[in-house]
């Protein structure tokens, strides 16, 4: 690579002017290789993080309207049918747009922001990065792995804007539902636009876990030995690894759909009488769909959690000033869940007329990663024990975090408890359930890494202050809305429903929907400001001064403020320690650079 | 006109938000950094403090203001298990919530940055986590155990003496069958449906167990303390027979038949005596079915053997519906079934 420049380096402190001079000597790039078909890891990952903001925006806006419509099922919003036309007649959300909105803003929020988002920002980002390689084993993989990522995007995208209106069926879209485009308009055009996205989602992801996953194993610097990797990696390594192994199985199921969809196939497909017709198909299972694609869509939620459970722990270590407890335990705990999450797809279907006694393995299993899940909760907790904790924002909403993934994970014991599924599934407990800890949390991991290494990607900070009222609103509002929807789950209330006047079991919530509401929008409004903050602080925000602001020991801080295509402008420099060696021997930081001295107290 | 004044005060609130957001920056780089960041530091610290105090009284008055909207008392045997084991899960879950929160959000407060500490270099305590593994290892090991045993006795075979309902579900409404006095169910064909013929769930009428079969749709009636059977399908997509008052759910899937039974314990009347003259026994589709989805409600109504009989008795036999000539000459008549008829029967519909 050009950067394996001439000039070696000595210490931390390079400014700005010199790294850039130094990067032009030997790069000449066009806009077009440096902002667009970039093969630079930074690039790659800011374009992820942009293209996943964005639709966040989009996906919280369909919450924003059918959050109006549950709150206010009796009023009419002219706006709405300013807006949207027919999909809103006199002002009220029509059960196709709501069910669409729905499935959308599952869609989205899963895949486009906390799959593709989260991951593809922060493995892009800090894999090379912190483990000292120049760039990704294949950076132009990588570049494909954006650019599948933006193509599924438009083609998802453009699903919003057919006249059938975009998939309804839920964003898990069971068939016969998402099969059969008598039984429901998304189904119709919609549906395929839906899985040709998601197909190339899926190429997208496996381009990139590959990548990370060889990046990792084969392109660690020197003295960065496996168990020195920041727990950042690992959390990285392992959501990789469960992408890898179970997208694909996600894409057969898809291809599966789309034969019985278009070439007459019953692969899910059987005794079917749709909209006063009698269909052909006979011998297939609705429920093999069911299997293939929670085979994904379980650790699918790990894939989500698990990249953030690694911003977390790192971030919180470098503010608690300490290091993080039972380093060796979080990576055994991050192996457990990924092994267990291949185990234990059949819990989402209890209640699909499973056989029972495989129902009950399926209990035993999934209770199981409750463990891991406990153990990191109690180090994170044992981490900022005696600590001298600095709230950054980033620190903000790491504690955050393992608030809400206390909250949320508990009650997955419930949940995964077949007995008390029976009564829960499918209500929403289960939103509350997974909105907390996957949904919620999962942000809030993201922030916790936005704010944290935004210096990092622009050289300039977030606005503090922005950054504080951001975190309080919105783990305030985030109990506010999702707390309360464990009663209405109790009560026995079902997902999915836009109108509950017209049942007497679960009709006594309408003040708690409206509150809800309420909170919801203030909520997204505040994401909005921190949408601004984000762009605001880019081009304007305050500047870094010095190559490591957080006082860290992991190798991005060794770079130059704004490191140009090659991340270090010398050699890239040796690993000595592992990555937590905070307030050892009376000594604020040791960055992993650092030979170990001879008189230093025995390493952890 | 009331959106765009929330549009107008949100837009104001924001543009002031990030004008003090700027100011209290260049503020903070005019006190020195350092300080304006300890400032912070104090002001978040704190807040973690009151964030625990205001969430805990929140978590209480939240369970005031909604704990008498929740689970009425289980009308079914089976229920009361779901709702002991979920006792058991809110206690056990309950104390570790309490517990974890209190301490990260106090740790966080009290462990806030000060000049004179130092923090505690404290890389791992093999001790501590394994103590830490296996108390939630056997707590698990307890919840699985109960779970299970109630999981296989609700989920085990239902009792010879068990009434057999066949629902089906379809966009948007419920179907059901009654095996008529034979108390067999007879075969069905998803071909031969056809509503304008009087066979709208595709019975085979060659089969003579279908003769006395009865068809109902939306309601359903069930008899107070004995076992119900349901053998549950549906026509066209993937539905959920819920039933939230017995604490039951199973999915109606196409081309599988499913199997859900229950004990209920009280009539529909001795329901609205308690919970108000509106009650229903409610079905309710529990998975995303279209979008009729949030409509799609049945009816149980749960009464004494008597009542039961009565109502049965008004009820005629699908078949007449399907062949009017046949129905003057013959009134309810059971054609003679023999042991393996029923066998068969049984085999082949409700598997």
């Amino acid at each position: 690579m050009s950067n394996d420049a001439t000039i070696h380096v000595h210490g931390a402190e390079v400014t700005i002017h010199e790294a850039y001079e130094m990067h032009d000597h030997h790069h000449h790039q066009s806009f077009i290789t440096k902002y667009v078909f970039s093969q630079d890891h930074k690039t790659i990952a800011k374009q992820f993080l942009i293209t996943g903001m964005i639709w966040a925006i989009i996906g919280g806006l369909f919450s924003v309207l059918f959050r109006l419509q549950l709150g206010y099922p009796d009023t009419k919003f002219e706006i709405l049918e300013t807006v949207f036309g027919h999909w809103a007649k006199g002002g009220q959300i029509n059960p196709e747009f709501y069910y669409a909105l729905v499935t959308m803003h599952g869609t989205v929020l899963v895949f486009f922001v906390l799959t593709g988002g989260l991951s593809g920002t922060f493995a892009n980002l800090l894999i090379p990065l912190q483990l000292g390689a120049r760039d990704m084993a294949s950076p132009f993989m990588n570049m494909l792995s954006y650019w599948f990522f933006f193509i599924a995007s438009i083609v998802m995208f453009s699903s919003l804007f057919v006249q059938t209106g975009p998939a309804s069926g839920g964003w898990t879209s069971y068939p016969p539902l998402s099969a059969l485009g008598q039984a429901s308009d998304g189904s119709k055009l919609g549906m395929d636009l839906w899985i040709t996205s998601m197909a190339l989602f899926v190429v997208s992801s496996l381009l990139g876990g590959l990548n990370y996953i060889a990046t990792i194993l084969n392109l660690r610097t020197k003295g960065m030995t496996m168990t020195r990797m920041p727990l950042t990696i690992w959390g990285l390594f392992f959501t990789a690894i469960l992408g890898v192994l179970s997208f694909p199985v996600l894409f057969s199921g898809f291809i599966l759909l789309l034969f019985d969809r278009h070439a007459g196939t019953s692969f899910y497909l059987s005794d079917i009488y749709v909209n006063g017709q009698i269909l052909p198909n006979e011998g297939g299972s609705a429920i093999l769909y069911q299997h293939l694609f929670w085979f994904l869509g379980h650790p699918e939620v790990y894939i989500i959690i698990l990249p953030a459970m690694g911003l977390v722990s790192e971030v919180m270590s470098i503010n608690a000033r300490k290091p993080i407890f039972g380093y060796m335990a979080m990576v055994g705990s991050l192996f457990a869940i990924c092994i267990l999450a291949f185990l234990v797809w059949a819990h989402h279907m209890f209640v699909s007329g499973l056989n029972p006694f495989l129902g009950s393995v399926f209990v035993l299993l999934t209770l199981l990663i409750a463990i891991p899940s406990a153990i990191k909760v109690f180090n994170w907790i044992t981490t900022i024990w005696r600590g001298n904790i600095r709230f950054t924002p980033a620190m903000l909403f790491a504690i955050g975090f393992v608030s809400l993934f206390i909250s949320g994970g508990l009650t997955g014991i419930w949940l995964g408890n077949s007995t008390i599924d029976i009564h829960l599934h499918d209500t929403y407990f289960v939103i509350a359930h997974f909105h907390i800890v996957m949904g919620v949390s999962a942000f809030f991991g993201m922030f916790c890494g936005i704010y944290h290494w935004f210096p990092k990607m622009f050289g300039r900070y977030l606005n503090n202050t922005l950054g504080y009222i951001h975190f309080w609103v919105t783990i305030v509002g985030a109990y506010l809305i999702f707390w309360p929807m464990h009663y209405m789950g109790m009560a026995g209330v079902p997902r999915r429903y836009l109108d509950f006047r017209l049942w007497s079991s679960f009709n006594q919530f309408s003040d708690l929907n409206k509150m809800i509401s309420i909170v919801s929008i203030i909520v997204f409004a505040v994401q909005l400001m921190f949408v601004f903050n984000f762009f605001y602080s880019i081009f304007k925000g305050r500047k870094v001064r010095s190559t490591n602001p957080w006082g860290a020991n992991t190798m991005e801080w060794t770079t130059p403020i704004n490191p140009g295509h090659g991340n270090w402008p010398g050699e890239i420099p040796e690993v000595h320690r592992w990555p937590y060696d905070y307030s050892k021997d009376g000594r604020a930081y040791i960055p992993q650079t650092e030979p170990v001295n001879p008189n230093e107290s025995m390493a952890h | 006109m009331t959106s765009l004044w929330i549009v107008v005060a949100l837009i104001l609130g924001f543009i002031i938000t990030f004008q003090i957001a700027k100011a209290s920056e260049y503020v903070g780089i005019l006190r020195g950094e350092e300080k304006s960041r300890k400032q912070n530091n104090r002001i978040n610290g704190f807040m973690m403090l009151a964030f625990l105090i205001a969430g805990l009284v929140g978590v209480w008055y939240c369970n005031e203001r909604l704990k008498g909207k929740i689970l009425g008392e289980a009308a079914s045997v089976q229920g009361e298990r779901v709702d002991t084991m979920l006792y058991i899960t809110l206690a056990i879950t309950g104390i570790v919530f309490f517990i974890t929160q209190i301490v990260l959000f106090w740790f966080a407060y009290k462990y806030q940055e000060k000049e004179e500490r130092k923090a505690y270099f404290y890389p791992h305590n093999n001790k501590l986590e394994v103590i830490w593994t296996v108390i939630p290892a056997i707590t698990l090991t307890v919840l699985v155990g109960f779970g299970l045993y109630y999981w296989f006795e609700i989920t085990g075979e239902a009792p010879k003496d068990a009434q057999v309902v066949e629902v089906t579900g379809h966009q948007f409404g419920w179907e059901f069958r009654y095996p008529g006095k034979d108390g067999i169910l007879g075969k069905k064909y998803f071909k031969n449906i056809d509503e304008t013929k009087g066979n709208p769930l595709g019975q085979l009428w060659d089969d003579p167990a279908n003769r006395d079969d009865i068809y109902v749709s939306n309601e359903a009636h069930i008899v107070v303390g004995k076992p119900v059977k349901l053998v549950i399908g549906s026509k066209d997509v993937v539905h959920d027979v819920g039933l939230v008052h017995f604490r039951m759910k199973m999915d109606a899937v196409p081309g599988t038949p499913t199997i859900m039974w229950f004990t209920p314990k009280f009539t529909t009347r001795q329901m609205r005596e308690k919970y108000g003259d509106d009650f229903n026994y409610e079905i309710s589709c529990d998975q995303m079915c279209g979008k009729g989805h949030f409509s799609m409600r049945g009816v149980i109504v749960v009464e004494s053997q008597a009542e039961y009989n009565i109502w049965l008795a008004k009820q005629k036999p699908q078949y007449f519906a399907a062949h009017p000539e046949a129905a003057p000459a013959t009134p309810v008549t059971t054609p003679a079934t023999g042991d393996t008829t029923k066998v068969a029967a049984n085999s082949t519909t409700m598997k």
